[in-house]
């Protein structure tokens, strides 16, 4: 019991994170109709930066605001340079260039800090642990990430339903050049979402990173995960990336914990740890291929 | 949708007569090509440089992976980002029977014995086989879908079994699983570099044979108007769907026979064949070659295995330069190489 509620926590950790990628991954797409694989890397660029200002300065916060920071940074200059030249072409074309960007990003990356990965530490005031209910130990570090992905859902969906930028970025959702024609600088608009994706992805890789190791492609399997989310959530919709993203967090990280124990309920340990393992680690896509079986769209598909 | 219908409106409107010096370019590069990635590996043979030699298997073979993409992408309008996933299980078909057939155990004991094989005919045939079946399968769910959602199922799909044979311990996991000796042929020795070259340049130049035979035929006529138009199919009493999926299991089966003599090729099979970077590479060889041009595969591969042997010669950072010429070639020369040898193809 006890160790399902760790791990019940625990996906709802990687279920937050996946929400910060998804949420940026899926208002690109439903607002510039734009599919961005080099969401990851801004992921990385966050936890790099992150990494090396805490380093730098000894403050995990100051590092945390610089990562942020760059993110976007990095991301509206992107966006400025090459993503704009891709609005109105094919979505093969938007693959390929965001593929080359990824390529350029990892290998640049590699040449200016090395292959071997950064250490970034999570900071000092946050590295305890509470006790849960069945008397185990939770790090609080861990309950931050989920704090803070609750955070950026709540800050969302005030944004997006509250504000005159939120409103906006609706309007570009459903007409494009209405609201151009209506006198909104929609370049700038984009410019600015797309930043703002950006953010949430460096926001993300610097609070893993903090977990994990920081290195060169740390983005890519987080970014094949948030795919997974917003198609099982519907492309374009906020409120499909938050449960798409809980969904695929507790399933996965359910499902690589309890799956090969259950087989070790009938088999050798050593087969049900294989057996276990490599049918968790399908748990999420077979979750998808079910979902898009009844329902092509995604569960809250927001427009076509 | 109107934007297609007015367009396509007049079928018997008169296009500008190809002319004859058109023709000519375009049969003289795609004889070229051929020539080039056959000369070079016999000179290199007979001058001694067996590395060239596998290097020219290298470039074929993902030329005919990329083939097989290219009737999915190109000919199709299929954006699949998964075909890494009929590659690497090409490859580890090719692995596993002849790890059976070292071992002498069955590859399935149950419900019929199927005993492993070092035949490359037979592993040739199951790879296809079992390609086709993997692909009938993600095909029928993906095809439900377009546009995004098909890229990124087809992706998701793809790293479901890139995952699988990750964590999946009997044959070697990440480790990946070598094949000791080259499978073999009868009355041939596959384990001679030229005659290897020979049997992949075949595979090539049947795949391609069978791609312009397909795109002939009424099947890739309507193939080509479900990629146009699929209203207009639909109307004309011809489903879409089946269409597709037929298509895109061919493409699937191309695309796994060349990932089983890959296999060969290296002795070695791991999820690195079926990982997403892969399926990024090869539709990166399809549009640096220009998409839908039937000899576009065979120029991007040419172009892609030189990048990587000469700039991956100079430095470590080689994939950086291969973005940004990528990157180069998406936003400016949408054509790709053979748009810019061989001029423009009609629609």
């Amino acid at each position: 019991m006890t160790l399902f509620i760790e791990q019940l926590i625990n996906g709802l950790q990687l279920g937050t994170m996946l929400f910060l990628m998804a949420s940026g991954l899926t208002l690109i797409f439903g607002v510039m109709g734009l599919i961005n694989l080099a969401h990851g890397s801004f992921y990385m660029v966050g936890a790099y930066a992150t990494a090396l200002v805490s380093a730098a300065t000894g403050s995990f916060l100051i590092g945390l605001a610089a990562g942020i920071t760059a993110a976007a940074a990095v991301g509206a200059l992107v966006e400025l340079i090459v993503i704009r030249r891709l609005y109105h072409r094919p979505h093969l074309d938007q693959v390929l260039a965001t593929f080359a960007l990824i390529l350029i990003f990892s290998e640049g990356t590699r040449w200016l800090f090395g292959s071997s990965p950064l250490w970034l530490n999570a900071p000092a005031a946050l590295s305890g642990s509470i006790a849960l209910p069945g008397g185990s130990r939770y790090p609080i570090y861990r309950l931050v990430i989920i704090a803070v992905g609750i955070m950026v859902a709540v800050g969302m969906y005030i944004l997006i339903s509250r504000t005159r930028l939120g409103m906006r970025i609706r309007a570009g959702e459903s007409d494009r050049e209405m609201i151009g024609a209506l006198g909104v600088n929609i370049a700038r608009l984009y410019t600015l979402v797309f930043a703002m994706g950006a953010a949430l992805a460096g926001l993300a890789g610097a609070m893993v990173g903090a977990l994990q190791s920081v290195q060169v492609g740390m983005g890519q399997p987080v970014l094949i995960l948030a795919f997974v989310v917003i198609v099982i959530g519907g492309i374009g919709s906020i409120k499909g990336a938050l449960y798409g993203a809980i969904l695929v967090g507790v399933v996965d990280t359910l499902g690589r914990v309890f799956l090969p124990l259950f087989f070790r309920q009938f088999m050798t340990s050593s087969e049900a740890a294989g057996v276990g393992s490599a049918l968790a680690a399908m748990l999420i896509y077979i979750l998808m291929a079910l979902i898009l079986a009844f329902k092509p769209k995604g569960l809250f598909a927001a427009h076509d | 949708m109107i934007k297609s219908t007015t367009s396509s409106l007049a079928p018997h409107r008169e296009l500008p007569a190809p002319t004859a010096s058109w023709h000519d370019r375009k049969g003289l590069v795609q004889i070229g090509l051929l020539a080039v990635l056959l000369l070079a590996p016999l000179a290199a043979y007979f001058l001694g440089h067996v590395y060239y030699v596998n290097l020219a298997s290298r470039v074929t073979l993902i030329a005919m992976a990329a083939v097989g993409l290219n009737l999915a992408i190109g000919y199709g309008g299929m954006v699949s980002f998964g075909h890494a996933a009929y590659f690497g299980l090409g490859g580890y078909v090719a692995g596993i029977s002849a790890y059976h057939a070292f071992d002498l155990t069955p590859v399935i004991a149950w419900p019929i014995a199927i005993p492993g094989s070092d035949s490359m005919l037979a592993i040739w045939l199951a790879a296809i086989v079992v390609c086709g079946l993997l692909a009938l399968a993600i095909g029928a769910v993906s095809l439900r879908t377009t546009g995004v959602y098909f890229i990124m199922i087809t992706l998701a799909f793809a790293q479901m079994v890139y995952y699988f044979a990750n964590s999946w311990p009997t044959y070697g996991g990440e480790d990946g699983l070598p094949i000791y000796l080259r499978n073999s042929l009868p009355m041939v020795d596959t384990q001679d570099p030229l005659t290897f070259f020979l049997i992949c340049f075949g595979g090539l130049l049947l795949s391609l044979a069978l791609t312009s035979r397909i795109m002939k035929s009424r099947f890739g006529a309507a193939l080509t108007m479900a990629r146009l138009n699929e209203t207009r199919l639909a109307t004309a009493g011809i489903a879409p769907y089946p269409i597709r999926l037929v298509a895109f299991v061919i493409s699937a089966m191309i695309t796994g026979l060349a990932g089983a003599l890959y296999a060969d090729l290296n002795g070695f099979v791991s999820p690195t064949m079926l990982s997403w970077h892969m399926s990024g590479e090869l539709m990166v060889i399809v549009i640096l070659g220009g998409v839908g041009r039937l000899y576009g595969p065979l120029a991007g591969a040419i172009l892609f295995v030189m990048m990587e042997t000469l700039l991956g010669g100079l430095t470590e950072y080689w994939k950086l330069f291969l973005g940004l010429v990528l990157l180069g070639v998406v936003l400016f020369a949408k054509h790709g190489v053979m748009g810019w040898l061989a001029g423009r193809e009609h629609p």
